[in-house]
């Protein structure tokens, strides 16, 4: 293995292919995107080359302000509850035994493998009033009638954070793993108690780790158009959603392409301020 | 036709051939050609790709009409299942932009129809190789400004007030219903302007007709009276296999549906029905276009001439469930299977024009309505 930076170009070669591919799916077609957010909005038909703002204008209205506010409000709190519950899960999960983890780590991956449209229906009908989660509580007594618990918040919101839960997981897991636990049982050899010593100790020692899932799962919810049409009410549609609306049903490309460059940007923004707080920090 | 045939070589039939051939049975090929193989032999000959909703609608059609269709003229149809709604238009552009044809000849609902014609998207109609369009219906014929043929009906259907009859044991009889405050949290409603119609629905239910949306004021009145039954609304779908299973599971028992599909669910056994209210159901239907990218305009023609017949229409009537394009007198439908697919009531037509002069102020105006 070289340990010196790399010199020559036979050196360098091995990221040319990264890069390669990085140019190819992402820069060009987002250089794409770009330019088609500028041109011309034929009304009734598609769109012609040209270069106007107007596609820009039409967006910065307190009704897409509205919108946009939403779609960041919702990813941020998806990220958030899967974070929350996928680290305490991870932790006790890299501290089962090999063979059990492993099944765990099967069913995780199982779940990846589900589409946004099975997870969709399938949290429809475990929430609906005919065939859902509350005719089993009206069987144990605890609740009077059989209701209908979708389309809401709360079923979207636990639609998206299913989803993202086995991601979560899995970026989780390396870093947990590789966790030296002496740390734990030295904070609880000096009296601490298990919650104090996963608080002070586990918590901090990962802070980057947890922050770089955060926006991981930030990002991957604000990009689901799926779910906010399946289990959510008009209220609860994300950006996405208008801009599937506009791309695929009102053939306004231009439109379509210009909420999408702001949702890029706002969330590129978003992550740079994530990562310079946690870097001050740091610092401090 | 070069271009058809040599794709379909390369996909497997030359080279098929040329095996056969090597093997010194030219004679045994034409044998197999026809006895074995048919579909190869002609798959190097006339094939045309054909777009239609994917779902029931391409498999009914797989079942009832292509099969008899490629036995009268020897085309082999390649059905190709297309999106509801503009999503296959704006396919078909982003294709023909790069003289690709995904499908040759196309359903296409009347506002893609219409932005289509704005691009120059289709390919004009010579109406002398269709004798039989002379039988569809006027209005069914999309020109373009210069008269030339853009579109000729190839199926109606109607959008009417459906219920799950357990829930509903007396069906409705007014699109009011919508309105009424019993529902609230009962309807199942398209989610876009552009294929709900409920502008249309409410300008005849409480202004008189559609005519009223003539200007921004009477569309203003219709937006300011629909987003009344907002409360009413449980879900706004996009996707319709969502409304349907909800409304025959009876967890959304209300709603507006296509009356060919629920009359099929009810068929089925669902606790499901299909009211054409008094103010008329919408009359909404779907034309064959062929893309200017198409390099089978010739079969298309045939094919289309083929769906204009008089037996086909009544056929489609009797298997597909959709109301003929043709004067019904044309065809041998008897009062009771005609009744299956319309009404007597007046139908709403929709103002098509309307979403092609103002497609982004409507739609603006419509989703500021649902979700705000």
């Amino acid at each position: 293995m070289i340990r010196r930076a790399p010199r020559t170009f036979a050196e360098h070669s091995p990221i040319l292919f990264p890069a390669l591919m990085l140019v190819v799916f992402f820069v060009i077609p987002f250089s794409l995107m770009i330019a088609v957010s500028v041109f011309r909005r034929v009304p009734g038909g598609f769109y012609e080359p040209d270069f106007v703002f107007s596609n820009y204008e039409r967006f910065l209205t307190t009704f897409f302000g509205g919108v946009m506010s939403f779609s960041l409000g919702l990813a941020g709190l998806v990220a958030a509850v899967a974070v929350g519950i996928a680290f305490p899960f991870t932790y006790r999960l890299v501290r089962l035994p090999r063979p059990n983890q492993i099944r765990w780590l099967v069913f995780l991956l199982s779940i990846l493998s589900l589409s946004e449209v099975i997870i969709g229906f399938a949290w429809s009908t475990l929430l609906s009033r005919t065939a859902g989660i509350t005719n089993l509580f009206v069987a144990l007594g605890l609740m009077a009638e059989p209701q209908s618990l979708s389309p809401s918040f709360g079923a979207l919101l636990a639609g998206l954070v299913y989803q993202a839960f086995p991601y979560t997981v899995l970026v989780l897991y390396p870093a947990l793993a590789r966790f030296d636990p002496y740390l734990v049982e030295a904070a609880r050899t000096l009296g601490a108690s298990p919650l104090r010593a996963f608080f002070t100790v586990v918590v901090p020692a990962l802070r980057n780790t947890i922050v770089a899932t955060t926006i991981m799962v930030f990002v991957f919810a604000l990009g689901s158009y799926l779910l906010p049409q399946l289990l959510g009410r008009p209220q609860h549609w994300t950006l996405s959603v208008l801009i599937t609306d506009q791309a695929i049903y009102q053939s306004n490309m231009p439109f379509a392409a210009a909420m999408a460059v702001f949702l890029v940007l706002v969330s590129l923004a978003l992550v740079g301020l994530a990562l310079l707080a946690g870097r001050r920090e740091e610092v401090a | 036709m070069t271009e058809t045939s040599q794709k379909t070589r390369t996909h497997g039939g030359f080279s098929r051939r040329a095996l056969l051939a090597g093997a010194g049975t030219l004679a045994a090929t034409a044998a197999i050609g026809v006895a074995g193989f048919p579909h190869i032999a002609r798959a190097q000959a006339k094939t045309l790709k054909v777009g239609v909703y994917g779902g029931y609608f391409k498999e009914s059609f797989e079942k009832h009409i292509f099969p008899e269709f490629s036995k009268a003229t020897g085309i082999t149809v390649e059905p190709v299942a297309e999106p509801t709604g503009e999503a296959w238009l704006v396919q078909l552009e982003q294709a023909a932009r790069a003289r690709q044809a995904p499908a040759d000849v196309s359903m296409m609902s009347q506002v893609a129809m219409l932005k289509g014609m704005a691009a120059e998207l289709w390919a004009p109609f010579d109406l002398s190789k269709i004798p039989n369009a002379s039988k569809v219906l006027p209005h069914l014929i999309n020109k373009y400004p210069d008269g030339k043929v853009s579109g000729i009906g190839a199926v109606s259907w109607y959008i009417t007030l459906v219920t799950n009859t357990k829930a509903y044991p007396e069906p409705p009889t007014s699109w009011a219903a919508l309105w009424d405050p019993a529902n609230k949290e009962k309807l199942g409603l398209l989610a876009l302007v552009s294929n709900s119609f409920l502008l249309e629905v409410t300008a005849a239910t409480f202004f008189g007709g559609t005519k009223h949306l003539d200007t921004e004021q009477g569309q203003l009145d219709a937006f300011k009276k629909l987003s009344e039954l907002k409360n009413n609304v449980k879900l706004w779908y996009r996707d319709e296999a969502q409304f349907e299973a909800a409304l025959k599971s009876g967890e959304i028992p209300m709603g507006q549906y296509y009356h060919d599909v629920t009359g099929l669910a009810a068929a089925d056994g669902n606790p499901v029905r299909s009211t054409f209210p008094k103010e008329g159901g919408i009359l909404d239907s779907g034309s064959w276009a062929v893309t200017r990218a198409s390099k089978a305009g010739d079969l298309a023609h045939v094919f289309v001439d083929y769906m204009c017949q008089p037996q086909i229409q009544a056929l489609l009537s009797r298997k597909v469930g959709t109301a003929p394009t043709i004067d019904r007198k044309l065809t041998d439908l008897t009062d009771k299977e005609f009744a299956a697919v319309s009404s007597d009531i007046p139908p709403i037509i929709p103002r098509y024009d309307l979403y092609q002069t103002k497609s982004d102020w409507l739609n603006q105006k419509w989703t500021e309505m649902i979700v705000g």
